[in-house]
């Protein structure tokens, strides 16, 4: 049980992804609606069906509506809206936005963002005029889904816990994992095992691997 | 998450094939160590990580130069544009090869200080001479710590439960069952030398060996060991209790 590996963790929730972190690369690689404020010359290779052509040095129009990475968009955003403007992504907008306040447990967080904690949070950095009201529906969202996850993950023990999980978000799922990790280790002490040495799961892992090698 | 060009749900256009980036290789390594572990190190992807930040690299310095001294300064956003894909470029590449190396580092703790060879052939060789100077590191680190012989840090990972006695052949734990020995054989526990000692007066605080103290109050019982209070046992103040 003692794990040597620790990934970086993720800092999407508070002010700032880490740099290092592998899932905050990830969820900053999902896209959100832009508008361009200014034309993009020699670019239009990127966007080949906006492209203004050579006239216009291979440019993107001015005016012109994409869907950029979050990365991209934070990075060429600044609160003059020089470059682009960011338009919020439906699930973030009012309509939705009353759906989680009516019942936030029905929705199917992984299928409409598979980081939609983290990612609403990024979205702040825009200066959106709903940052407030986005801000307070992440939280409400959280809160109303909260219980049934710890519920769920700390009494199923031994189970295929796929259905659980199905409709959370990472950020959920995550802490979906670390529950049943309590879970586990508490099972384990209960049944006397804790000063067990064990395989390590590094370990295990690699021999699991050289037996589908070997199967090749 | 990939979108390759075409139209996207909303009708606004996503970034094309033109590039590497946008279309996400570098995440692509993100996310192959995000599933899984000890793959080979992804030299492909990396050169063509690199290869592309070096293209970047030269418009944007072509660019710059053009903006400046050609007064083309609606060049700035795309440089901007540019720039930020060369940092990302970076962030995914140190991501990637700072993930390497906290799992090689694991194998040190997990698997001990020599590697098998099949695990050796999924590392570079700047991992792997990484892999050796952590090595010594730690192996300096142990040495100075626990007197001459130092101390092996990476033995006893989850503490031991007992200290085993053995007594004829059979082993016994301190700890919570010794007050079951000395209801069964007083004989046990003076093999472990401690002695059971009933108090015959008010003493007060008395220190053992690691710090933690025992009142002594009158008619009390204690295990304690025993070259600690013998001098009191012929003080009078406790007394040796023989089955």
């Amino acid at each position: 049980m003692s794990e040597a590996y620790f990934r970086v963790e993720s800092g999407a929730l508070g002010s700032e992804e880490n740099f290092l972190s592998l899932d905050d690369i990830l969820m900053s690689h999902e896209k959100l609606p832009v508008r361009m404020e200014t034309a993009m010359p020699r670019l239009g290779a990127f966007f080949l069906e906006r492209s203004g052509g050579a006239e216009t040095d291979n440019a993107v129009p001015q005016g012109s509506k994409l869907e950029l990475p979050l990365w991209l968009a934070k990075g060429l955003f600044d609160n003059k809206r020089r470059i682009l403007s960011v338009e919020l992504p439906k699930i973030y907008q009012e309509g939705w936005r009353t759906v989680f306040s009516a019942d936030a447990n029905v929705v199917d967080l992984h299928k409409i963002g598979p980081h939609f904690y983290g990612f609403g949070s990024q979205l702040l950095h825009f200066d959106s005029p709903e940052n407030a009201d986005i801000s307070q529906s992440l939280l409400q969202t959280f809160i109303g889904r909260f219980r049934r996850i710890m519920d769920s993950s700390q009494n199923a023990y031994n189970e295929d816990t796929s259905a659980l999980v199905a409709r959370l978000d990472e950020m959920e799922r995550g802490l979906f994992q670390t529950g049943q990790k309590g879970l586990n280790d508490f099972q384990c002490w209960e049944k006397g095992q804790a000063s067990q040495i064990t395989v390590s799961t590094l370990v295990q892992n690699y021999k699991k691997r050289k037996f589908t090698d070997m199967e090749d | 998450m990939l979108r390759k060009g075409g139209q996207s749900r909303s009708g606004a256009s996503s970034p094309g094939q033109g590039s590497v980036l946008l279309s996400g290789t570098a995440a692509a390594l993100a996310r192959a160590l995000g599933a899984s572990a000890n793959g080979n190190p992804q030299e492909d992807g990396l050169r063509q990580v690199l290869e592309e930040m070096k293209a970047l690299y030269e418009q944007n310095q072509s660019d710059v130069n053009e903006a400046k001294s050609g007064g083309r300064s609606d060049l700035i956003p795309t440089i901007k544009f540019r720039h930020c894909s060369l940092l990302r470029n970076r962030r995914c590449t140190v991501a990637y090869l700072y993930d390497r190396l906290l799992r090689i580092r694991a194998l040190r703790w997990e698997y001990g200080s020599i590697l098998p060879n099949a695990l050796r052939f999924h590392m570079s060789a700047e991992e792997m001479e990484w892999f050796n100077n952590y090595k010594k590191s730690l192996a300096t680190y142990m040495r100075s710590l626990g007197g001459r012989e130092g101390l092996d840090i990476t033995q006893d990972m989850k503490p031991p439960k007992s200290l085993y006695i053995e007594r004829q052949g059979l082993t016994v734990s301190t700890g919570m069952n010794l007050t079951i020995i000395a209801v069964i054989s007083n004989s046990w526990a003076e093999a472990i030398h401690l002695s059971l000692v009933r108090c015959l007066k008010d003493y007060g605080e008395f220190e053992v060996d690691d710090g933690t103290s025992v009142l002594l109050k009158k008619n009390s019982q204690h295990f304690l060991p025993r070259w600690k209070c013998e001098q009191l046992i012929r003080q009078g103040v406790l007394e040796h209790i023989l089955s």
